[in-house]
């Protein structure tokens, strides 16, 4: 797997909120086609290191290389990094004032400039391909939510970025359509992109995972293959934090 | 109705006969210690009335003035919503200097009295444009033409029409503050993960606002924009003041040249009720035939 060209380098990244110290000198690199989880405690900072990769939020020193280019502030490049870099979020954010259809258009037509007719036919494809194409023109607030985050994946999908970021992407499900979302995402993997994703289902991560990393306060505690993190971690931390989600 | 009259008890009927009968008594002592004539059969003749002349019918004083107010009413809030809509991105601009700006505007605008405003704009704004523009002599060159209904009926008398626009001017740029503040507050009201969202798939700035903020805030203020609509035809009345000729304009004239002072002032309050009440009755049926999406 690290023989593939590296799509995401963190070195000695540091991120303050105020005087909070949120994310303390990660060091990171995501290859090309990896498909990295990424747990943790609440608040350990997970979140926004995945937000800096598509330059939501941005980090105050170190280096951050993303498919090449290096991302700050004020990058002008920082719309083509987001571009190809996609983003899953906890609360969907599906526009509400466009039908299912028009969410996935308006990325591709917008910002990509592709033909109504073109945009119509990627959208459709890959409402197909998260399996609800007879919900094309509703509205959002008309979907399940399992519903609503399969159109929202489908909407990143849409951009045809190189990379996807999940940001805890069932967390705000109910229990009994996590599992048609984690189906999405399992069979995204399949076709290779890279992905990284911040969640808590161990079941999906032990299935999919090629790296998992644990964090907490801001530090990178822990990053092993899933076969070790899960069976035998090197940090006690990491154990207690496994015990504590695994026992139900 | 009925169910209406059903629910009145005996203090209800008490309340309404002693309110007719102070309205009465102010009524006929207007007539009687001030010695006032009442006139009200003459009201109809200066609203709509017949030239002897020209043998044909024509709406006089307070039906011009009721046309120019709706006119400068509906003229004067698009491009108050024009200039609001401006005002209120600026207020959320990522740039101080124009959040800036636009703050020492709104702020100008809410701690000076109206007239004076009008005043301010009218002299130091709108003339000097109108002169710039030299706008006089192209509406005293429309009015000469022959066929000129058409700009009679968008714009009432040509020859008046540098006041009007004058008028518009500054009744837009008065109210465009308020709309301002109803915009800013619809665009914050948008939710953060929205614009998170639009940036995540690679929109710019403008893109961002102009497909998904907007779009979303725009939904949210029709309510409070409808009743800025209604302060604004309200407002209107002021710019009499720099000699437009609008209802309350006319009205000025009218008991001037007439002296049914009582009269004309009730005719013209009326007016003003009508529409503003009808509106907001309108506005609220709308509203609640408005599907909640």
């Amino acid at each position: 797997m690290n023989d593939q060209k590296p799509m995401i380098e963190v070195r000695n990244l540091d991120k303050f909120y105020g005087s909070f110290h949120a994310l303390k000198g990660i060091n990171l690199t995501v290859h090309q086609g990896e498909k990295m989880v990424v747990c943790g405690p609440s608040g350990s900072g997970k979140s926004t290191l995945i937000r800096c990769f598509n330059g939501l939020e941005f980090h105050n020193s170190g280096t951050l290389i993303v498919d090449g280019v290096e991302v700050h502030e004020n990058a002008k490049e920082i719309r083509a990094i987001r571009q190809e870099v996609g983003m899953v979020f906890q609360q969907f954010n599906l526009f509400p004032h466009l039908t299912v259809l028009e969410n996935l258009m308006i990325g591709p037509m917008k910002v990509r400039r592709l033909s109504r007719a073109d945009a119509d036919d990627t959208a459709r494809k890959y409402l197909d391909r998260v399996h609800i194409p007879e919900q094309a023109d509703k509205y959002p607030s008309q979907l399940s939510g399992g519903q609503q985050q399969r159109v929202a994946i489908a909407r990143s999908l849409c951009m045809e970025s190189r990379i996807m970021l999940f940001d805890e992407p069932t967390s705000a499900l109910d229990p009994e359509m996590i599992n048609e979302v984690l189906d999405v995402m399992v069979e995204l993997v399949d076709t290779g992109m890279t992905m990284v994703v911040v969640t808590h289902e161990m079941g999906f991560a032990r299935k999919v995972a090629d790296t998992m990393v644990f964090m907490e306060m801001g530090e990178i505690v822990e990053i092993s293959p899933p076969e070790q993190f899960f069976t035998n971690p090197s940090s006690e931390r990491c154990r207690l934090f496994l015990n504590q989600i695994l026992e139900h | 109705m009925s169910s209406f009259f059903q629910r009145l008890r005996w203090p209800d009927y008490l309340i309404v006969a002693v309110l007719l009968t102070f309205a009465g008594y102010i009524y006929f002592s207007i007539g009687g210690s001030l010695n006032y004539v009442w006139r009200w059969h003459l009201i109809p003749n200066y609203i709509y009335s017949w030239h002897t002349t020209r043998e044909e019918w024509f709406a006089n004083l307070l039906l011009q003035g009721l046309a120019a107010t709706i006119r400068i009413s509906i003229y004067s809030s698009i491009l108050a919503l024009i200039l609001g809509t401006i005002l209120g991105i600026a207020r959320c601009s990522a740039n101080l200097t124009i959040r800036m700006l636009a703050r020492t505007y709104l702020e100008l605008l809410r701690n000076i009295p109206p007239v004076v405003v009008v005043f301010i704009f009218f002299f130091f704004l709108s003339q000097q444009l109108i002169d710039f523009l030299n706008l006089e002599r192209w509406a005293r060159g429309i009015a000469r033409q022959d066929d000129i209904a058409v700009w009679e009926f968008f714009f009432g008398e040509m020859r008046r029409f540098p006041s009007l626009i004058s008028g518009v001017i500054v009744l837009a740029l008065f109210e465009s503050a308020f709309v301002g503040e109803i915009v800013r507050a619809g665009i914050q009201s948008v939710p953060k993960g929205q614009r998170e969202a639009a940036k995540s798939i690679g929109m710019s700035r403008f893109q961002e606002l102009r497909y998904i903020v907007l779009p979303q805030a725009m939904k949210k203020v029709v309510p409070p924009m409808a009743n800025q609509f209604i302060t604004l035809i309200k407002d209107s009345s002021i710019i009499s003041l720099i000699s437009v000729q609008e209802l309350t304009f006319k009205t000025v004239e009218l008991v001037a040249s007439s002296r049914l002072i009582f009269e004309a002032w009730i005719t013209a309050a009326a007016f003003y009720f009508i529409i503003c009440f009808s509106l907001s009755r309108v506005f609220a049926r709308l509203e609640k035939g408005r599907k909640p999406k």
